[in-house]
């Protein structure tokens, strides 16, 4: 196989040939590999070579070869997306289709818009409500039973399709606050704050709270109830739970009734198909809040 | 002692042509080859009644449905620790088998050897013993030399597609399978298989032979470190037999050097130049010399399983120590303790399964939620197993210190359904209203139960209620 000369010798300790290799006195010894072994190194070469010829392999500037055969992992994904999506294509269109209240009675339907309803939440919801869907200070938590649009799962399904407060949707939930720091005083925002904790049951003083009062009737009833439930029809919340989307506490409820706080939705019927929306609203409400 | 020329870093295959030979160790290896080869051609087609839901053979590795069946264990991919434990036990049973009589997985029971053995008893029976091999392998290619030649690959071919067709009947239903081979209307991965196997069959018992063991595989290179002095290995009496030579004579030992011991070796070796990495142990040698020494009159055993501790004493002229206090040595009690240890595991794992099953998840992300009156909430992902054939009634229930209510998503009552064979996941609440102490406190134990209303088989499951934390 090879064609250089060399001095070989026979080992006296073993008996064998050396390669004639030299490296400061270490010599080699020839146990001659088969050739039938070498034939395998060259047939993986020219595997190699074909292989860097059918698929992207060589890193140039902007990117890699092609590969004659057009191969590449993102196509292999999306062929396999576009797959599933196929076989799930009855699936889809049925759930396009379906009427929400239903939903429950087919429970493969309901299932495969669940499973896919997660997959949607965690790609558009999470970022605001969070990977738990437990949500944050200003980001509702969707886990509990405190709805500020309705927990039905058409309510959901609308609140999701038309978003909240956002300037492109016309049908999307709409109500403010008045941010009352301009129209009363700070002893009269500190009393409503009082009686706002009194009718839920938190630590208050009776006092200021009895004041607070007749301002609570004056300033904040016509949105949150005379006994301060709420109102879904305008997304006014229930003071009287144990649920705080800013705080319960005076320095929050303070901030709240001074400066008045609302969050923004965006309107996914805008970005998402009908599918995906059903899904999601189908996921949000087996959390366990909805009604 | 210095010339020059080129070395040659390569050399070509040499041809190996083993006699046939009988005796002890060939019967043995007869037997071994029909056993082994017996139970990989036939057990895929042993039946196995589970009912009607689940399929009726009774050894099947059910990749699609992630089921692995033996006999009258069902294997889920939870359980897969059984399988591991099984390797682990082969494992130490080679290790065993090693340190106690050598390469003996290599000589008798490898499925290389095993197959390479078939091989050659075709060609010995369409080519002739040793001699006329020899002969037809020097001899020109002439009509009789192609037909010879084409009616043994024919036939290789043909036990190599068998094998490669045993093997997919492990992994579905194998009467459909075979029919659906036949009428070509197989998964192309079953042809594809089948293929792979034979081709792989046909280079490595035809060809490759003794390549495969010396060039290929890893584990005579790994057998050195577990075989030491005391391990029985086929050795030749190198103090009985030397001074070798074909005239007998006082001055002369029991060895004529009539070349059967090479004759008749697979791996085309000469057994007296010692311990060698090519030797599978297969004891062939034995056989062969043993039967010259029956001739020429002398003892048996000049080629032999022998320890090489015993050496010293044999050369002296004493008695070498029994086989069995070779055997049983720390080395290979220790191994055979581990393997009994995980073998007793297993079994009783395998007793204590049940087929009824729970793995309970508890959400973490919130790790609870307050709900408008206060009562705190946590979430858990209950996953129950039906390991039954058919469909049953699972009750859901917990226990705990604390007065904790339960309710699943989407289920009226606590009782669900499980399908045959499958598990189904629950989304499960459990509740603790704002006076509760679990309700404030940081943590709280609870157990869930669930519980086939029927025959009351059950099983349970211990987790954590998070509270509030403020008490």
């Amino acid at each position: 196989m090879s064609d250089f000369e060399t001095e070989t010798e026979i080992d006296d300790e073993t008996g064998v040939e050396t390669t004639g290799h030299d490296w400061d006195g270490i010599k080699e010894l020839n146990n001659p590999l088969p050739r039938w072994w070498l034939w395998s190194f060259y047939i993986s070469i020219v595997w190699g070579i074909g292989y860097v010829i059918a698929y992207p392999a060589w890193p140039m500037i902007t990117g890699a070869t092609q590969g004659m055969l057009g191969y590449s992992t993102r196509g292999e994904v999306a062929s396999e997306i576009a797959r599933f999506e196929d076989q799930n294509s009855a699936l889809t269109s049925a759930l396009s289709a379906v009427d929400l209240n239903t939903l429950g009675e087919n429970a493969e339907l309901n299932h495969f818009a669940v499973a896919g309803g997660a997959a949607v939440f965690r790609s558009h919801c999470s970022q605001c409500h969070g990977s738990g869907a437990n949500g944050s200070k200003g980001y509702p938590n969707l886990l509990d039973d405190d709805w500020l649009w309705g927990g039905t799962i058409d309510q959901i399904a609308y609140s999701i399709k038309h978003g909240v407060r956002n300037e492109v949707d016309e049908d999307a939930h709409y109500s403010e606050m008045p941010a009352f720091g301009d129209m009363l005083e700070a002893s009269e925002i500190n009393q409503v704050v009082h009686h706002v904790r009194s009718i839920t049951g938190l630590e208050n003083d009776a006092d200021l709270a009895s004041l607070g009062q007749p301002l609570f009737m004056d300033n904040c009833s016509s949105c949150h109830g005379d006994n301060g439930k709420g109102d879904r029809e305008i997304g006014a919340p229930n003071l009287t739970d144990a649920i705080w989307l800013y705080g319960g506490d005076v320095e929050s409820l303070t901030q709240t009734i001074s400066t008045s706080r609302f969050g923004v939705m965006p309107a996914w019927g805008m970005r998402l198909k009908v599918s995906e929306i059903n899904a999601v609203a189908a996921y949000v409400h087996q959390l366990g809040g909805g009604e | 002692m210095s010339k020059s020329k080129t070395p040659q870093l390569f050399a070509a295959q040499v041809p190996i042509f083993p006699r046939r030979i009988s005796g002890f160790y060939r019967n043995l290896k007869w037997w071994i080859m029909a056993v082994t080869l017996g139970i990989y051609y036939l057990t895929p087609w042993i039946r196995w009644d589970r009912g009607p839901a689940l399929p009726d053979q009774a050894v099947l590795v059910d990749l699609a449905h992630r089921r692995f069946y033996f006999f009258w264990i069902e294997i889920w991919p939870h359980e897969f620790y059984f399988v591991a434990g099984l390797l682990i036990m082969a494992g130490l049973g080679l290790f065993l088998f090693t340190s106690a009589l050598g390469r003996v997985w290599c000589g008798y029971a490898c499925p290389q050897t095993v197959w390479t053995d078939l091989f050659i008893l075709v060609e010995r029976w369409i080519e002739g013993d040793r001699n006329a091999r020899v002969r037809l392998w020097k001899g020109k290619w002439n009509i009789r030399k192609w037909r010879l030649r084409l009616v043994k690959w024919n036939v290789w071919l043909l036990i190599s597609l068998a094998t490669g067709g045993a093997w997919v009947f492990y992994f579905t239903d194998a009467p459909q399978l075979a029919r659906d081979l036949f009428a070509f209307t197989a998964h192309p991965i079953a042809y594809g298989t089948i293929a792979v196997l034979t081709a792989t069959t046909f280079l490595f018992g035809g060809f490759m032979r003794e390549q495969v063991c010396i060039y290929m595989c890893p584990w005579p290179r790994i057998q050195g470190a577990m075989m030491d002095d005391d391990t029985l290995t086929v050795a030749y009496r190198d103090w009985r037999g030397e001074p070798r030579g074909k005239k007998r004579d006082a001055t002369r030992g029991d060895c004529i050097d009539c070349m059967a011991c090479v004759n008749v070796c697979p791996m085309g070796i000469d057994i007296r130049e010692g311990q060698q990495m090519e030797c599978i142990t297969c004891a062939l040698c034995i056989d062969a010399c043993d039967e010259i020494m029956d001739k020429i009159d002398r003892p048996r055993g000049l080629i032999d399983y022998l320890a090489l501790a015993d050496e010293p004493e044999e050369r002296a002229g004493k008695p070498p120590k029994p086989l069995w206090r070779h055997v049983l040595r720390l080395r290979t009690i220790i191994y055979t303790s581990l393997w009994s240890l995980i073998g007793i595991a297993l079994i009783y794992a395998l007793f204590i399964q049940s087929d009824i099953d729970m793995t309970v998840e508890p959400s973490r992300n919130p790790t609870f939620v307050t709900l408008s009156d206060g009562t705190v909430r946590n979430v858990y992902t209950l996953r129950l197993r039906n390991k039954l054939g058919e469909s049953r009634q699972f009750q859901v229930s917990l226990t705990s210190m604390q007065n904790l209510q339960i309710q699943i998503e989407g289920a009226g009552g606590d009782t669900v359904t499980v399908a045959p064979d499958s598990s189904t996941m629950l989304r499960v609440y459990v509740t603790a209203d704002s006076v509760n102490l679990a309700a404030n406190l940081d943590q709280t134990d609870l157990r869930f139960w669930v519980e086939d209303v029927e025959n009351g088989d059950r099983a349970s499951r211990s987790s954590v209620f998070n509270g509030k934390g403020e008490k």
